[in-house]
Parts: structure tokens; sequence; C-alpha cells
């Protein structure tokens, strides 16, 4: 019997950085070229997987001191405990929810405000001219540095909370919206303007339907930021929350409440994420496509 | 009565020292009645400057646009323009992008609706009423695109190289769809296009524009799509001695500008 290879495995050069040579052929169906196509659902379940296996192998060989770093199941059986008896004599659903009214309320407010004003920095120099310096002033900085402030200033309350959140959030909120404002392609701009809109016209049924895709990836990154700022909230003067409850739990060397603390966060955080997408999908599905 | 361009000039002005650009010279035109007035010429040779001009996005510096004997202040559905491409709006469905216009001048959902389903009729799209507008062909888009100016009634409809972005055989059935339906509906309209071919065969009026400065260098009065509209099939139109001729003239007359300007 001759030698005869197997002509689509023949040319295929084998080696870890095969990738980085001339793609070969797609097969049908599939665009050629196209960067980084390609289902990744089961990747990213077997990473999860992968992720909690190495950390339970770390522990379970005994590498690291569950004071550092405590097994899967500790953390598991700390999560139901708290579960089930609360923490700091607050029921665990009371930490959540009150968590998830300051994020989410701070990220409503900032919406309500930073969609607003971001449009306008887009349409009008005048509003950009004047919020553009205070905007880019304050955003770069961390917002622990400015929460002594929002303490001082506002108390020790929820409204200093809300707003060191609030902050956070309207940056990038207000910034996407301003950036949005360019989306609408001149010609969308100048039919509805031949067929005889007013400038209130074009805003409304042009400009904004335009900048929506770009609104909602500015929501998606806003309460990001909020869910970031969140510990750094529940810092000073907190007796309710998962920010409170990781760092009380962090200053007693609760290490399984501390990482539980963050999976709880992660997961609701990744669940309002998926939502997000959820509604882009069902309200701007045109989105890259026109 | 009708659209009546004056003496128009424009003049851009520019920066550190250079001379002005004189984008378009003493532009005198007329489109009445049911004039399908053609603008064809080379790249940079004042086209589009003079659609905008027309349309009321950009005012002359000398002379006058006048409609109806009134002058031009600024765009306005008297004036519905058909763009290349990126035109439509892609969160509404093919009803909703032909009754826009019509929303916009705040005709009741009911009416409005009535009339964009006629247009919708007349461009073939009735299967199509309640489709996303990114799912259509090119040529379909373009039709959506038609239909929602005309649903504007404009007195002139303006047509900015509506056909451009469509390959060859879409391009030839859409000329034809168009001067049916100009045919039927009695508008002027004014076209431009890059293809001397599409020119010649759509217009009743053609005039050839050159550049630097941009003017109108020759004008021509088209027989051809008449005679289409009386029943001649389209490539024998084009085929045609007399249409075979003018096209060699009029090409002759834009590659001596394009020959120039190299």
């Amino acid at each position: 019997m001759t030698e005869q290879a197997d002509p689509n495995t023949q040319t295929r050069k084998k080696g870890i950085f095969s990738f980085l040579m001339k793609a070969r052929a797609t097969r049908p169906g599939e665009t050629y070229g196209v960067p980084g196509q390609g289902d990744t659902l089961w990747l990213s379940v077997l990473s999860i997987l992968g992720i909690i296996f190495v950390w339970w192998l770390f522990t379970f060989m005994g590498w690291v001191k569950p004071l550092f770093l405590p097994a899967p199941q500790a953390v598991l059986n700390k999560f139901l405990q708290v579960w089930n008896e609360g923490f700091t004599n607050t029921p665990f659903l009371e930490h959540v929810g009150i968590s998830a009214a300051r994020v989410f309320g701070a990220f409503l407010l900032a919406c309500l405000v930073g969609i607003p004003l971001g449009i306008a920095m887009g349409m009008s120099p005048l509003v950009r001219g004047l919020f553009d310096p205070p905007l880019e002033f304050y955003r770069p900085i961390p917002p622990l540095a400015y929460l002594p402030l929002m303490i001082i200033w506002f108390g020790i309350g929820e409204s200093s909370k809300v707003l060191l959140i609030f902050l956070s959030v309207l940056a990038p909120v207000t910034l996407g919206a301003r950036s949005g404002v360019k989306s609408a392609a001149i010609e969308q701009i100048h039919a509805a303007y031949s067929f005889g809109a007013s400038r209130w016209q074009v805003m409304r049924h042009v400009i904004l339907p335009s900048a929506l895709p770009e609104i909602l990836t500015a929501m998606r990154i806003g309460i990001g930021f909020g869910w970031t700022t969140l510990v750094a909230a529940e810092m000073v003067a907190a007796t309710k929350g998962l920010g409170y409850m990781v760092l009380s739990a962090s200053q007693f060397l609760q290490t399984s409440t501390v990482i539980m603390g963050i999976i709880v966060i992660a997961v609701i955080a990744y669940g309002f994420d998926m939502l997000m997408r959820f509604v882009e999908r069902r309200i701007v599905p045109w989105k890259g496509r026109m | 009565m009708g659209l009546e361009i004056r003496d128009a000039s424009v003049i851009y002005p520019t920066a550190d020292g250079r001379p002005p650009v004189e984008a378009l010279r003493q532009i005198n035109l007329e489109i009445v009645d049911d004039d399908f007035v053609v603008a064809l010429g080379a790249s940079g040779c004042g086209k589009s400057t003079l659609l905008s001009l027309i349309a009321g996005f950009l005012s002359p510096s000398s002379g006058a646009i006048l409609l109806d004997g009134e002058p031009v202040q600024g765009p306005g559905a008297d004036r519905a323009v058909v763009f290349q491409k990126h035109a439509l709006m892609p969160w509404l469905n093919v009803l909703d992008n032909v009754a826009f216009g019509l929303k916009l001048q705040g005709v009741p959902a009911a009416r409005r609706y009535e009339t964009a389903r006629g247009f919708i009729r007349l461009l073939g799209l009735t299967d199509f009423e309640g489709a996303r507008v990114y799912n259509l062909s090119g040529g379909m888009q373009q039709r959506v695109g038609i239909a929602r100016a005309l649903t504007c009634d404009p007195k002139v409809l303006l047509m900015d190289e509506p056909l451009g972005a469509l390959d060859a055989l879409t391009r030839e059935k859409a000329q034809e769809l168009i001067l049916n339906i100009w045919h039927s509906t009695h508008k002027s309209v004014f076209f431009i296009t890059h293809s001397v071919e599409e020119a010649l065969f759509m217009g009743t009026k053609l005039i050839v524009m050159s550049p630097r400065p941009g003017r109108i260098a020759h004008r021509f009065d088209l027989p051809f799509s008449r005679q289409f509209l009386a029943g001649t099939p389209a490539r024998q139109v084009k085929a045609s001695r007399a249409f075979i001729d003018l096209r060699e003239e009029v090409l002759e007359i834009i590659f001596s500008d394009e020959e120039s300007a190299i």
C-alpha cells in the first residue's frame, strides 16, 4: 500500500505557534480571516471547572494553609451557614439587598443624569465646554481618594455611599452617551432634515436611537464600576452590605467569608451583565449591522 | 413653476492664505414640470455641492435658489433626498422607514401608513413591510429609500447617486423601475450619477459638469427615457445608434476633463 497522506493533514504545520502562520481555507459557512471566530461556551465552562479544580487541589494537598486559602467546600459551607444564620445578626439576603439597592440605586441615578448630560455634551458645544473639564478632572481619580471628602461633606449615612458609587458610574455612562451621539450617519441626519424634520425631531428620531447601542454598552461598563466601588463605599460606618461583610470578615481573618462575599458579588454582577446583553439583543438587534 | 437656480456660486474659504476654492461658478438651471435632470461629471466637479444647494443643506455664496419663486432657506420635504446608502433607519421596519417622513410631519398613524403602503406597493415591497431593513439586499434597501422620499410628496425629488452602490444587473432593473415611477407620479427629478449610460438613458435633460471651477460645461436634451416609456425595451434603447454616438461624445468631454486634471 502506497503512502498517501490525507490532503487535509498533509499541508498542516504542527507546533504551538501554527496559529501565527498563514491561515488555511475555512470550512463552508465560516468567513475567512475573521479574528477570533468560534463558540466559547464550553471553554468557559472548562475554565471555571479548571480554576475550581486547581483551587481544590492546592487546598487538598495542603500546599496552602486554610487561613490564606480555604477549600472550596469550606467556602460553600460558609455560604450555607451565612445563608441560614446571617452575618453579624443580619440575614444574608438583607446584606445582598442593601448592597444591590446602593449599587442599582446609584446606577439608576447615574443613568438618569449621565445619559441626558452625555447627549447634551454631544449635541451642544456650550454644554460640552462647561462639563468636560470637571468630568475629565474627577474621572481618573480612584473613588477611595475622594471617599473622605464624601464623608466629610455628606456624613456617614446612605447619601455618601450612594454618591460615591453614583460618581464612579456617572463618568463612563456620560462619556458613552456623548460618543454615541456621533453614531448616526450624516446621510441619516440629512435624510431626516430633507423630510422636514426639526432639530428636536432629528435628535429624538435619529440621533437618540443611533446612540442606543453605545449607551447600552456604556451602561454595562458603568455598572461594573459601580460594583468595583461598592466595597470602598461600605468601608466606613456601614453595618450591612456585601462590601461590609467582606471587609469585616477580613479583619477577623475569616478568609472563607471573604472569598464567599467576592463570589456572591461577582455572580450578581455577571448575572446583571447577562441580563443587559439580553436586553441589548432585544432592543438593538441592528447593532453593528448597518 | 418649479425649481430655478440663478447664477449660483459656491466658494469655500481656505486656511493659511491659499486662494479660496470655487466649488461652483454661476450655475443656471431650471427643473420644472416633469423634467428628469441628470447631472454627470468627473469627481470634484461639484455635482454633490449642487445637490446640497437645492436640498438646502448649503447656501450659495452668491446667486439664488428659488422653489416656485420663493428662495430656498433650508432643507424641507418639498425636496426629499434619496442617498446612495447609509440613510435608512435600522431600528425601524420597512413600513416605518417609508412612513418616516410623514411621521416627522405629524401625519396621524392611520393616514401615514395608508400612504406608505401605496408607495410600498408601487416599489414592489409589499411582502417585506415588516422586514428589518438590514436584512434586505442593497437593491431592496434602495427601493425603500426611494419609497420613503416619495411619500413626502416632494416637488423635486433629489437623488444623489442612488444606484451607485448596486451591482450592474440590479442597477439596470432599478433604472427602469425609477423611470416607470417617475412616469406614473409626474415628479421633477434631479439625479446625480457617475455612469454615462445611466445618465443618457434616464434623463430628459443632461448637464455635463466640469471641475475647477465646478460649472455646467454642456447641456443636452435627451429622448431616450421617453422611448423606453413608449415601449422600446431598455437594451434596445441603449444599443441604438443615436444612444451610442451621444455616449461617445459625452465620454470624450468627461475624459478630456479628467486628463487635464492629471
